[in-house]
């Protein structure tokens, strides 16, 4: 016996259009409620990291001290040939440009920037502005003349390095800053070259750095991953008070750690003594102000980062795999590694992401546990930033570790993703 | 509801806070034992004067500095700072220019003290030191600091390529009288990084002034270059450490006013106050640094006077810091060092 079901008659053609319309309208109200719920959140995204990002990237090619101070200088260089000293024009115009200078602070900062492109234009700067008015001279007077004068005050305005100085920079966007934090300048004619060897640095400390960090990571992985295994294996009431063991350091202050480390790990400090009333040493171990104390602080501080990621991933795995393997004849190592390992690549990637980055940015723990050779790119940041007061430097060398971050974030989706498509 | 006696009592409460508000000034030094000098000898005196003094530590980052004069939001009323900042600063309008009026006579001051917009507190020395516990005849010239065979064991150098240049050409047999005039050529450049190298696996650098003289006790150095008033210190708290003062480098740290401090005319009074011949001299017997007022030295006795790098024992054969040199170089030297010390 069949029943007919009867069909649902079709609405109407302008049923229908209504019904489109008003479930767009309902899908947008959701949609603009969504947004403006999460709007207060993105303000305060864009005011305090995307707006500080992008004046720092503006930061680092800006480089407007030469061009707002110089303005007639820079025009009277524009014909130069770069090989000896420019005409009287150039004289004059810089004559002119210094003394226009409405306050000296502007001056200073005008020295500065030269003295970064040539060492010694800070003393040939503020010399001549604090000389100015040059005597016997007044608007009048014809160029030769104040290039005559100019060069009675100083000397070395007769040399053409610090004409190209001046030249090289009186554009407002420049990429020196740029270029420099990876071993690269801009000769004379405007080239890209590598620089001098005895000048090259960024190279070896980027280099440094991922080397570092890499390590690091490594070491995080090989004494987190049995770990947050153990922890998984737990019942959830033991495993959240053993987790309170891991992250009770994690919420320590990071400079309460480090010193801490200062005092375990020195010549006189527990480590040692321990090791030699064992009698496993006789001499104190060097393990402060070294690579070894900068990896084993690094590692303890950034491995609650691995944990907690591992943790949650193996949570999720279920035991079943791990027991049929076995059931079917291979051996518990060969069933670990072969079916469960495979299974928690997300924790491990997403874990080594997050400790590698965190890692490149480092700063404190290697400046007071490490020796000059294993200071990381942070440090010459902050050296820029604090000790020779260079922020065009600090600010490109800032958006060098942006840029990769965000390079080692890029391959990481690319990679996962790929993995997600086998499964 | 507040009932009527709480609310008189909270109302008497606010009308006495403008009495209670008491005159504030921030004062900033480098830390560690110098501080607690200026303490005993600057701040607290002038406190008695009615003013309240908060000390702030720094290790002379002129970043801080230049964020609050851009800002225009200066919280800071004196700074300490070293001498290569205080003609930068001053170049940059960082500094307010000093009233010297307001401040004292000009010529009761030595001229390195005299500048636009600093006044010099104290002239402090970069010298050589050892423990005398440890090492019964310690280094008598830069040379033996060079020689590892005849003194073994790790040296403490300040991380920087300034003093390092210096001392490195007078191991290398140059006069302190000519050191400057051979650093500022390339191939004195040169010469003083290949002494440096030399040393290069024994060195232990520190940042800090508090580390080196740890660092004699602790035994990780066998001896080390030093602000001469840490050790000093050290040895009022019952240590041994030497001083070697041949060849050492002298400078001075000056007071200055970060520009467009709201607090100016109060800065400028506590500055006057602590240049006082009577309060350098307490400042002087409490840390081993020189006074720079003149006549601080007579109200010394001789015991202290023997301590001083400006005393005319230590001051033979000693090399003032070529600020000019440093102004101009400075940045060039700085990074060419840390390639060298990184490579």
């Amino acid at each position: 016996m069949s029943t007919a079901i009867a069909a649902p008659s079709p609405p109407a053609a302008a049923d229908a259009a209504a019904l489109r319309r008003a479930l767009a309208r309902a899908g947008r109200r959701r949609q603009w409620r969504a947004f403006a719920l999460t709007l207060p959140l993105l303000l305060f995204l864009l005011l305090t990291f995307l707006v500080p990002i992008a004046a720092l990237l503006k930061r680092a090619v800006e480089n407007p001290e030469v061009a707002r101070a110089l303005p007639r200088t820079v025009v009277a260089l524009q014909g130069w040939k770069h090989a000896d000293a420019p005409g009287p024009e150039a004289f004059a115009a810089i004559v002119a440009d210094l003394g226009a200078l409405s306050d000296s602070a502007d001056a200073g900062a005008l020295a500065r920037r030269l003295n970064s492109e040539k060492p010694g234009a800070r003393s040939l700067v503020m010399g001549t502005y604090r000389a100015l008015p040059l005597e016997g001279t007044s608007a009048a007077t014809p160029a030769a003349a104040i290039k005559d004068k100019l060069l009675a005050l100083d000397a070395r305005w007769g040399e053409a390095a610090y004409w190209e100085a001046i030249a090289k920079n009186g554009s407002r966007w420049t990429p020196d800053y740029l270029l420099t934090a990876v071993d690269l300048r801009r000769d004379a004619r405007g080239a890209i070259e590598r620089v001098a060897p005895d000048q090259r640095v960024f190279g070896g400390i980027l280099l440094r750095t991922f080397g570092i960090s890499a390590l690091v990571t490594l070491c995080c992985l090989v004494l987190g991953y049995p770990l947050a295994y153990w922890l998984s294996t737990l019942p959830p009431r033991r495993a959240n008070v053993l987790m309170i063991v891991v992250l009770v350091p994690f919420w320590t202050s990071i400079l309460v750690r480090v010193a801490a480390w200062i005092v375990l790990l020195q010549s006189e400090g527990l480590v040692n003594h321990a090791l030699e009333g064992l009698h496993i040493i006789d001499r104190p171990l060097a393990l402060l102000f070294n690579r070894t104390g900068v990896v084993i602080s690094m590692t303890h501080i950034l491995l609650p980062f691995m944990i907690l990621p591992l943790y949650s991933v193996m949570t999720g795995v279920p035991p079943t795999y791990l027991r049929a393997a076995v059931s079917l004849g291979s051996t518990p190592l060969a069933a670990f590694v072969r079916v469960y390992v495979p299974q928690t690549y997300a924790g491990v990637g997403a874990g080594a992401l997050l400790v590698f980055i965190l890692s490149i940015g480092y700063y404190v723990t290697p400046a007071l546990l490490g020796g000059p050779t294993d200071q990381m790119l942070s440090y010459y940041i902050a050296q820029y930033t604090n000790v020779d007061v260079n922020w065009g430097m600090a600010c490109a060398l800032g958006a060098l570790l942006l840029a990769a971050t965000l390079v080692l974030y890029a391959v990481y989706r690319r990679v996962t993703r790929s993995e997600l498509s086998l499964g | 509801m507040l009932k009527p006696s709480s609310l008189v009592v909270a109302l008497a409460a606010f009308a006495c806070l403008p009495a209670l508000a008491q005159k504030q000034l921030t004062v900033v030094n480098f830390g560690g034992a110098n501080a607690n000098a200026q303490k005993k000898a600057f701040y607290e005196p002038y406190e008695k004067t009615g003013t309240k003094v908060v000390a702030v530590e720094y290790n002379g980052e002129q970043a801080k500095i230049k964020v609050m004069v851009d800002s225009k939001n200066v919280t800071w009323d004196a700074v300490e700072v070293e001498s290569p900042d205080v003609a930068r600063g001053c170049d940059e309008g960082l500094f307010e220019r000093l009233d010297w009026v307001k401040v004292g006579n000009k010529a009761d001051f030595l001229p390195a003290a005299v500048t636009d917009c600093g006044i010099g507190i104290f002239v402090w020395s970069t010298v050589m030191a050892w423990d005398g516990d440890k090492l019964k005849t310690g280094p008598k010239t830069w040379a033996d600091f060079w020689d590892t065979k005849k003194f073994p064991g790790k040296r403490g150098l300040r991380k920087g390529a300034r003093y390092n240049l210096e001392f490195a050409l007078m191991a290398d047999g140059v006069k302190p009288a000519d050191v400057y005039k051979v650093l500022a050529t390339k191939e004195g450049a040169d010469r003083a990084f290949r002494k440096l190298g030399e040393l290069k696996s024994n060195i232990q650098w520190w940042e800090a002034g508090a580390q080196p003289p740890q660092f004699l006790v602790a035994g990780d150095v066998v001896m080390t270059t030093v602000f001469n008033g840490r050790i000093d210190a050290a040895n009022r708290e019952g240590k041994h450490l030497q001083i070697g003062w041949i060849g050492g480098i002298y400078d001075l740290d000056y007071w200055v006013i970060p520009k467009g401090d709201p607090n100016k005319d109060a800065a400028l009074k506590f500055i006057a106050f602590a240049s006082t011949a009577d309060a350098q001299a307490e400042y002087a017997k409490n840390i081993a640094y020189g006074p720079t007022n003149k006549h601080a030295l007579a109200k010394l006795d001789a015991k202290t006077l023997a301590n001083l790098p400006t005393s005319p024992a230590n001051a033979k054969d000693a090399l003032q810091f070529n600020l000019k040199f440093w102004a101009d170089q400075g940045e060039d030297l700085e990074k060419r060092f840390a390639s060298w010390a990184t490579n």
